[in-house]
């Protein structure tokens, strides 16, 4: 251990919660001025660990020191004290305030009794102006794109001071371009000072920003290391304890009939604005086709049309030859639909049902579901028990409710029902958000396989990634518009990244990529 | 200031103010008119619709204080009826009108701390909280009501000098007993609280975002049980307005309803206090109008279409004329702290 003193150090913290050792003895420095990574797969414990130091879980077991002093930390009112900003998750701001007014929240300053909005705006100005983070103090939060909002969540911690800042899954809700964004605030943080621990489970951006990673795993510190000395593959197999497949293997597509046929589709959002402006695509039997796209372009609403969840506007939907007569979710359901969502928890699983009723929810009015108008409950419960066990859902039981899932676990779930089924077509829509790198290996296996087993995939990512890795032709959707059309291997993640920012197709592509 | 600046300034003055300085301009015209062709109507209509909004106004602060902190109370109803009784006995015993009015704040206030501790620390379901406590109340003051009892007086009128004798304006606004100027003083009291000091801003962030207020070291349960008593103190005041000021006795079920159209005041007014106020101004107006319609007379109508006036004009208001009204994004929603 060098002679200089420490932002921030944790010694030997253990933490159980009720069946589990979510911290195990783990050690952890910072340096000052540094960015620190924090790898693991989601409950390795490291959100656990950040809420220790933030005050908002206390240590069975462990110190914490600041500066090289020993404190303690009851309460997040204890961290702001001592200098420590986290910049959480799910942000923490109240979505109707102002910027100006979440910034102050807590550490109001006043004029008599009055709050004192002017020296919050001038704050607000001052902090952005220092930074080079730019927001506008009177902006209501909620009208704000995500990027920004997490600026300000930055800005808060920085209005108390902060010299150690958390950032916990920060680039999680971010599109390409905000991460770059981020990244530069944050090399500019560490100019000033500011010493910067970032959790993370994406392994680019780790080597990418940090200037030393440590990976943790099943609550454990597994080893810390410098991003010159590792390569993704090695910090793969640190953060789940084998070898993992990083590149999905897949034969080349073999594409069959048209399954899935839109034409000129328009859509409205909730605002009654177009949201899909005059669409058309074709996926066939056994391809990929991949919707690659910055978020909030009309993807969802695409999804949505196509899954028969949203009114169409204009424009036509066929599946399988034919128009289907009436576009509810059960009747494409029972014409070989499939449809991971877009949001697991909202409209994906049922959270407060057990697992077992929620592989059933697509087919409990059928046989060998259904006897007449009842359950059949042993019919639920050995589906339910084969197909946990073949999709690998790790659960205290069928029965357990979903909610109390990981989220690899729930999309487990989600999978294992929609597989279970026969699929002429699977819709897509960011399977593998938020989940860490082993879950993702198995369901890009899954889709994969779906696709070499005849049925044809629309997936949607806004993870170049995952579009560059598992799809066979690539749509990259721009406000509303399919941009361009490109087979997978005649493209580059430059070229897609440049079309996903709204350049025209002509400039960025070679003439024979474009197909006509 | 350059122009284009406060051209969009006037621009925003008008989208906050517009609607309510548009609306006053047409009430103003229409009670001047009024008033020049029947002046002593007027002025009657006028202020019974003042007194008439107070147990509303109050009872809507109460509502909005509880709910900008997340905690929904549907137990006005009672904590106004138990003031009222209690306010009452208190003067029957002592003789003391403003002790009576303390006693009756104190039991609004102790009611409030009874819905804070069963939806803050035990975490009830809020409704059937608020419910407990308006079964209490009916169960309680109707099991000792006492027929005969009577008081030494009540609350009285306290002209505000030259200014009651304005015309109009002063039998109106300066001519009222202490509760009527109270409720007005306190729509302008809890205006500045929420929206102009720290304790308001932690408030309704507690009302929109607890887990942020939490992470920011705000005590999110101190803050809704303050809020909650305060404002079991306001509608203890509305009990007592009831039983000491407008009465002067206490009847069963004195408060007939009027906790819970305090409620739909809040909503009306947007869980603002002004809004409120307005509201409450209008059910007041309602009310008044009804009993001077079946006074005079004059309307070939049957009597009880014009007892439907105040309910239907709610509905025509509230269908036609405010928009999507929202509430606190935690409204009713218990607050569980991690770890």
């Amino acid at each position: 251990m060098s002679e200089e003193t420490l932002a921030l150090e944790v010694r030997n913290i253990v933490k159980r919660f009720p069946g589990v050792l979510a911290n195990d003895h783990v050690n952890f420095t910072l340096r000052k001025g540094e960015v620190h990574a924090l790898l693991g797969e989601n409950g390795a414990g490291k959100t656990t660990l950040m809420n220790i130091i933030y005050g908002l879980y206390h240590p069975d077991e462990g110190e914490i020191y600041i500066n090289g002093q020993k404190v303690t930390i009851d309460s997040p009112h204890d961290a702001i004290r001592l200098g420590i900003g986290m910049v959480h998750q799910h942000f923490m701001l109240v979505p109707v305030f102002t910027v100006a007014e979440n910034l102050i929240l807590g550490a109001e300053p006043t004029k008599g009794w009055t709050l004192d909005l002017k020296a919050a705006r001038e704050a607000v100005i001052r902090l952005s102006e220092q930074y080079g983070l730019e927001v506008d103090p009177d902006a209501v939060v909620e009208d704000l794109p995500v990027g920004v909002q997490q600026r300000v969540e930055i800005l808060k911690a920085l209005y108390r001071d902060a010299k150690v800042l958390v950032l916990d899954e920060p680039t999680a809700v971010l599109t390409p371009q905000e991460v770059e964004e981020l990244f530069v605030i944050m090399r500019q943080l560490k100019e000033r000072g500011v010493s910067i621990i970032f959790i993370t489970h994406k392994l680019k951006e780790v080597l990418a920003i940090a200037d030393r990673i440590t990976v943790m795993r099943r609550g454990r510190v597994v080893g810390t290391t410098t991003p010159s000395e590792v390569t993704e593959q090695d910090l793969a197999t640190m953060m789940v304890g084998r070898e993992v497949v990083l590149q999905v293997d897949k034969a080349p597509a073999k594409p069959g009939d048209v399954v899935l046929s839109v034409q000129d589709l328009e859509v409205e959002d909730e605002r009654g604005l177009i949201a899909v402006d005059g669409v058309s695509l074709e996926v066939r039997e056994g391809e990929i086709l991949g919707v690659a796209g910055v978020q909030g372009n009309g993807q969802t609403e695409l999804v949505e049309a196509i899954t028969g969840l949203r009114e169409i506007r204009s424009g036509k939907v066929v599946l399988g030859g034919h128009e289907a007569p009436d576009r509810n979710p059960r009747y494409l359901i029972e014409h070989g639909m499939a449809h991971i969502p877009e949001d697991r928890q909202k409209h994906g699983l049922v959270l407060s049902y057990p697992i077992a009723d929620n592989l059933v929810l697509c087919t409990y009015y059928k046989p060998p579901f259904a006897k007449g108008l009842q359950r059949n409950e042993e019919a639920i419960e050995e589906n339910a028990k084969r197909l946990v066990k073949e999709y690998d859902v790790r659960t205290p039981s069928i029965f357990t409710p979903a909610r109390s899932l990981s989220g690899g676990n729930q999309q487990k779930v989600i999978v294992a029902r929609e597989f279970s089924r026969p699929v002429k077509l699977l819709v897509a829509n960011q399977p593998t958000r938020g989940l860490d790198v082993g879950s993702i290996e198995y369901i890009h296996k899954r889709i994969v396989e779906m696709r070499d087993q005849g049925a044809a995939v629309l997936l949607v990512s806004a993870e170049l990634d995952e579009i560059l890795s598992l799809a066979d032709r690539i749509a990259v959707m721009y406000r509303g518009k399919i941009v361009a059309v490109v087979d997978a291997d005649k493209v580059t993640r430059a070229q897609l990244g440049l079309l996903m920012a709204g350049s025209p197709a002509e400039d960025v592509l070679d003439k024979e990529a474009v197909p006509a | 200031m350059s122009t284009p600046a406060s051209f969009a300034n006037w621009k925003l003055f008008w989208k906050r103010w517009g609607i309510g300085l548009s609306i006053a301009a047409v009430v103003l015209a229409v009670i001047f008119y009024f008033y020049a062709r029947s002046p002593r109507v007027t002025e009657a209509v006028l202020a019974s619709t003042l007194r008439q909004s107070v147990p509303l106004v109050l009872g809507a602060l109460c509502g909005l204080l509880g709910e900008r902190a997340a905690v929904i109370n549907i137990g006005i109803e009672g904590q106004m009826l138990m003031a009222a009784y209690v306010g009452f006995m208190v003067n029957v015993r002592t003789g003391n009108l403003l002790f009576a009015v303390l006693m009756g704040v104190l039991t609004g206030a102790v009611l409030g701390a009874l819905l804070a501790f069963m939806s803050v620390t035990l975490k009830i379901d809020q409704i059937i909280g608020g419910t407990v406590i308006n079964i209490l109340a009916i169960g309680l003051t109707g099991y000792f009501y006492q027929v005969g009892l009577s008081a030494q007086g009540k609350l009285n009128p306290i002209p505000l000098g030259p200014l009651a004798k304005i015309p109009l304006i002063g039998p109106v606004l300066f001519d009222n007993p202490p509760i009527t100027y109270a409720s007005i003083v306190l729509v302008f009291v809890v205006h500045y609280v929420l929206f102009h000091t720290p304790w308001g801003l932690r408030t309704r962030a507690v009302g929109e975002h607890p887990r942020a207020a939490d992470t920011l070291g705000i005590n999110v349960y101190l803050v809704r049980y303050v809020n909650v008593i305060v404002g079991g103190a306001l509608a203890g005041l509305a009990g007592a307005y009831l039983s000491l000021e407008a009465v002067g006795s206490f009847e069963r079920n004195m408060t007939n309803g009027r906790g819970f159209v305090a409620l739909a005041v809040m909503i009306f007014g947007k869980w603002t206090p002004f809004g409120a106020w307005g509201a409450a101004l209008l059910f007041g107006f309602a009310t008044a109008m009804q009993t001077q319609l079946q006074f005079a007379g004059k309307l070939h109508i049957p009597h009880q279409f014009i007892g439907m006036l105040p309910y239907l004009l709610t509905i025509v208001v509230l269908a036609g004329f405010v928009g999507r009204a929202r509430p606190p994004a935690a409204d009713g929603i218990p607050y569980e702290k991690e770890g």
